[in-house]
């Protein structure tokens, strides 16, 4: 629909379609994702068979996926918005029902022998959703209570579900994802303000009452609060892991102890090493000069990402490159606070990096999306 | 939707801007991520490299010191005493089974240490202590401590660990500690840290059981830094243990010295209690064992004797045995029978030394009959007949509900091991068990205490203490926990008409003073401490007919295990209750020759604070109770016991 305003002077066909990609994103993901099977053999003591191996196997799988979706037009995606999104609220559904629970919160199916995350899609879909509901809507009206009020649904749908898993970090994540498009899409700034104070204010009023005749949680739900807020109070608990993480990142120092030296992962001081922890063994082993390269990286993902969607005079296309870039930024900025210590503990992966097939491939199938919106941008 | 080309250019300008101002934030976010690990591992780059390289960090656990248990006047029963052991960590030991043998030359080990260390040490993680061997002499330490450099990861510790300085007086009572079992473990839903503590000693049975999470204490923790060959270098933190509460007992020490060595070594029971506040004051069982073999780790010598003794010295007799409690259970009939009504206090039954129920004829004890004998002769003599023809008149049900009030059938909660409910039957309470309905001769052989009733020595100590006040008096074992002592509520009055106690009361006196009494041998002259009190002997086995056409054969000339139990309850001074008392003796024979004399002892020795004096006995019995006491191994102040002489 709205693609048809445009004058599509030239979307490449064919074959051809492979000279159009955005060939240096391509490069760059997998760039990292060559990073983290170095961390996944190095945290496997030199070994390809425990983790790098099969994370290699996926990252094939993932980009083959990346290449067909990107060859398929944009208005096709679009119009699958709705199907998507629908369809990943069922599976939601199914695991909240049928699925497996491991680690205490993580929901899952199984799907020929890998386990599939449905909140993990679920992060997808809801930017193609909101991408396609703001492309479809009159802007005049993107302010409109009303027409606000749709998009808060669609959002906070999927987060009920998955904190009922419960997985708290991942409904947090879609509650940003949500936002975010909605903030990209040119909602209203009072709105933003309005629902930040009132966050701001509860919050305010939970610790203000706290010891008070009318404090509004009762106290071991305070002191929950406090550890996780601040784990080293509980240094062989909640807080072991952050300790270790910090002496890892720490003493790698400027230059590291270089590949397969580091200690602190190698023995074992690490319990999560090889999925949200990656990145400590990356300080311990290559230091800030390492980690500085891999921010980098992470960081001329997002600029292409950006530059891309900047230039594409489509909305849908606009909104959901943008929007798939802002969760990859969430994912990365989670799990990196939390590593370093700036943040609490919640189990978010690093993208590309963590061990684990079901992120994996749905940020390529995402990087796919980004590729077919590129490719078939309107000149 | 078609749209303007002006609104899309704005909405497109309106989306670019926001865009850039997202990503101006992401950029600020990098930007402190970047700086975040900057500071780490450049700035703080020393100290975390000091840390994590040249110096492992662990975290240690400090065990917290076992509270005491101490006896009601202070003195110790269940202390602390320091531990030398030897301690390898596997991360600094590298080839352990070498390390362990070269140690082996060092210090003496067994086959079985160096196998149980190796086991153990492959399941824990690589910096964690384990203990290969305890109890060290100063010699084997120091030992150690030369030949240190050519043993990595193997440092001497020094721990504590338990010990009861009146080993056998209070092995029932305290019950023992003992390493944690991975039984243990998985009962846990949430179990402390300290039990991951490899040979961590946690209460296994009795009060060391029962009030673990009293006597345990908190953990403290230590944060070390650890050299390459496991010495510690340095500690960066600690936080001390929290030493487990001290507790207070009711138990005399001394009292219950007394009984254990009374008891001697018959397999027998003895339990003193407060009438007043339900205190513990002794609580015996015989015979005994020490408790510190299983601190120590028992042989399988020692063990297999324990478990072969046919005088059961590992069960806890007073709360764990239950016994038919004969004729010390006619007091619950005749207060029954009072509370409906169906006898008075001068009722009288005639005794012809039977009688006929159902076609079957039920025995008095006496063969040629009481005569007419009222409610006081039939305690005083303990008329059978007379409870045959009352428990008739009022049914096993009332009497059942007598008994639970009295504690009979109910289970009394202390900190102990395997308390037992004992059994106070009645209708519902067969048919559920055997799907039998009640026959009248069951009523017949509970009224005497006998048949389906079972009783342990505790609660017919409790059945007496309220007897004596006529309040529900509750039996307790912990008097205080940090000095903070232990709040008894005053025990609530029983169900009972008062006249009717008194009469009962007054029967129990006349079993010891007067003329017929059944334990009119085993009086108490002096006059501040008279006291009253009940035998009871209560048979194992069924008379057959055979048998008894054979002519009844006495207690003597059966073999030990199917003599009849004796027993008796009481209760001192008379005239204002202190203590009450309750003595069992396994197959001991008769309540009146065998129980009686015992619980007079002791009673005594409770009442007196010292041994029992002479001039409380009878004049023509001092010559031989002297004798009997001076015999008595019983223990000093420091809890030792008296040389044996030779005999």
């Amino acid at each position: 629909m709205s693609f048809l305003e445009y004058r599509v002077k030239f979307v490449p066909t064919g074959l051809a379609k492979v000279l159009h990609l955005n060939w240096p994103l391509i490069v760059l993901v997998t760039a990292v994702s060559a990073v983290g099977w170095l961390a996944l053999y190095s945290v496997a003591g030199g070994r390809m068979d425990v983790w790098a191996g099969r994370q290699m196997q996926v990252f094939g799988l993932g980009l083959t996926l990346m290449f067909v979706i990107a060859f398929v037009p944009i208005w096709f995606w679009r119009n699958m918005s709705m199907l998507a999104y629908v369809g990943s609220i069922g599976l939601l559904l199914v695991v909240e029902f049928f699925g497996t629970v491991g680690m205490g919160a993580q929901r899952w199916i199984e799907v020929g022998g890998m386990r599939l995350q449905p909140s993990e899609l679920m992060k997808i879909t809801l930017v193609m959703m909101l991408a396609a509901y703001y492309d479809w809507l009159d802007v005049k009206k993107t302010s409109h209570i009303l027409w606000v009020l749709v998009p808060v649904v669609l959002t906070v749908i999927p987060t009920v579900l998955v904190l009922m898993q419960p997985n708290l970090g991942t409904a947090l994540i879609l509650l940003m994802i949500g936002g975010s498009v909605m903030l990209l899409a040119g909602v209203s700034w009072w709105y933003f303000a309005g629902v930040l104070s009132l966050v701001v204010g509860a919050v305010a009023a939970v610790f203000t009452f706290r010891g008070t005749p009318w404090q509004l949680l009762h106290d071991y739900q305070y002191r929950r609060i406090d550890t996780f807020l601040d784990p080293t109070a509980d240094p062989l608990g909640a807080g072991y892991n952050i300790i270790q993480a910090q002496i890892a990142l720490g003493s790698g120092g400027w230059g590291g102890k270089g590949f397969m030296q580091g200690t602190q992962s190698r023995l074992n001081f690490l319990p999560e090493k090889h999925t949200d922890f990656i990145f400590t063994t990356l300080g311990e082993e290559f230091g800030f000069v390492g980690v500085f390269s891999l921010l980098v990286l992470y960081g001329l993902i997002l600029v292409f990402c950006y530059s891309s969607a900047l230039q594409n005079k489509d909305r849908f296309s606009a909104l959901l490159i943008l929007g798939i870039a802002a969760n990859f930024f969430f994912y990365l900025a989670i799990n990196l606070s939390m590593v370093m210590g700036l943040a609490p503990v919640v189990g978010v992966p690093l993208p590309f990096l963590s061990y684990g097939g079901s992120a994996m491939l749905v940020l390529l199938i995402a990087f796919g999306l980004i590729q077919s919106a590129h490719v078939h941008r309107p000149r | 939707m078609r749209r303007s080309p002006k609104e899309t250019e704005d909405s497109a300008r309106q989306t670019h801007r926001r865009a850039l101002l997202m990503g101006g934030a992401m950029t600020a976010m990098f930007a402190v991520l970047a700086g975040r690990m900057r500071y780490l591992s450049v700035d703080q780059a020393d100290q975390f490299k000091l840390l994590a390289e040249e110096n492992r960090i662990s975290i240690r656990l400090i065990p917290p010191a076992r509270g005491l248990i101490h006896d009601r006047n202070g003195k110790l029963l269940a202390g602390n005493e320091q531990n030398y052991r030897v301690v390898i960590t596997r991360e600094d030991a590298g080839d352990v089974p070498a390390v362990l043998a070269k140690l082996a030359h060092v210090i003496p080990l067994s086959v079985d240490d160096i196998e149980r260390t190796e086991k153990e040490i492959k399941r824990s993680s690589p910096f964690a202590p384990i203990t290969v061997a305890d109890r060290l002499t100063w010699e084997d330490l120091s030992r150690i401590a030369l030949n240190a450099p050519s043993l990595p990861g193997v440092s001497p510790e020094v721990g504590l660990s338990r010990i009861y300085p009146r080993d056998s007086d209070f092995a029932h009572v305290i019950g023992y500690v003992g390493p944690v079992s991975e039984k243990d473990l998985a009962a846990l839903e949430n179990p402390d840290p300290l039990l991951t503590i490899p040979k961590f000693q946690i209460g296994k049975i009795g009060a060391e059981r029962w009030l673990e999470e009293y006597l345990r204490g908190k953990a403290g923790t230590r944060r070390i830094e650890v050299n390459s060959v496991g010495r510690v270098m340095r500690e960066l933190a600690r936080e001390e243990s929290t030493q487990g509460a001290d507790l207070r007992l009711t138990i005399d020490a001394d009292v219950q010295d007394f009984a254990q060595a009374r008891l001697g070594s018959e397999s027998a029971a003895a339990v003193v209690m407060d009438v007043q506040t339900g205190d513990l004051v002794a609580i015996a069982s015989s015979p005994s064992f020490d408790p510190n073999l299983f601190v120590r780790g028992i042989s399988h010598g020692d063990y297999n004797g324990l478990m072969e003794n046919d005088h059961r010295p590992l069960a806890n007799k007073t709360v764990q045995g239950v016994y038919p409690p004969g004729s010390t259970f006619k007091m619950i009939t005749a207060l029954a029978a009072l509370k409906a009504g169906v006898i008075t206090v001068d009722t009288k039954v005639r005794c012809p030394g039977y009688v006929e129920i159902g076609g079957r004829r039920f025995h008095c004890w006496k063969r040629a009959g009481h005569g007419a004998v009222n409610l006081e002769r039939s305690l005083a003599e303990s008329c059978d007949v007379f409870y045959y023809d009352t428990a008739q008149k009022v049914g096993i049900d009332a009497m059942a509900e007598m008994g639970h009030q009295f504690g009979l059938g109910v289970r009394h909660d202390l900190p102990m091991s395997a308390i037992a409910d004992g059994i106070m039957p009645n209708k519902a309470w067969k048919q559920e068990r055997y799907k039998q309905d009640w026959r009248i001769g069951d009523t017949i052989n509970a009224s005497i205490g006998q048949g389906y009733v079972l009783t342990s020595p505790l609660q017919l100590a409790v059945m007496t203490a309220r007897i004596a006040t006529g309040r529900m008096v509750v039996p307790r074992l912990v008097l205080s926990v940090d000095g903070k002592p232990v709040e008894v509520a005053e025990p609530a009055r029983l169900d009972i008409d008062e006249a009717a106690l008194r009469k009962i009361r007054s029967g129990m006196d006349a079993v010891i003073n007067s003329e017929h009494g059944t334990a009119k041998s085993s009086k108490i002259v002096e006059e501040s401490m008279i006291w009253a009190g009940k035998t009871g002997t209560s048979q194992v086995r069924n008379i057959s007919t055979a048998e008894r056409a054979r002519g009844v054969i006495s207690n003597d000339q059966l073999p030990w295990n199917r003599r009849d139990h004796a027993l008796f309850v009481g209760y001192a001074p008379y005239a204002a209750p202190r203590y009450a008392i309750s003595v069992l003796v396994e197959h001991g024979g008769g309540g009146s020759a065998v129980a009686a004399p015992i619980a007079r002892d002791i009673i005594l020795r409770a009442l007196a604070g010292t041994t029992p004096p002479l001039t409380a006995y009878p004049a023509s019995q001092r010559n031989r109770i002297e004798a009997m006491l001076a015999k008595l191994p019983l223990r000093d102040a420091e809890g030792k016991l008296p040389p044996v002489s030779p005999a």
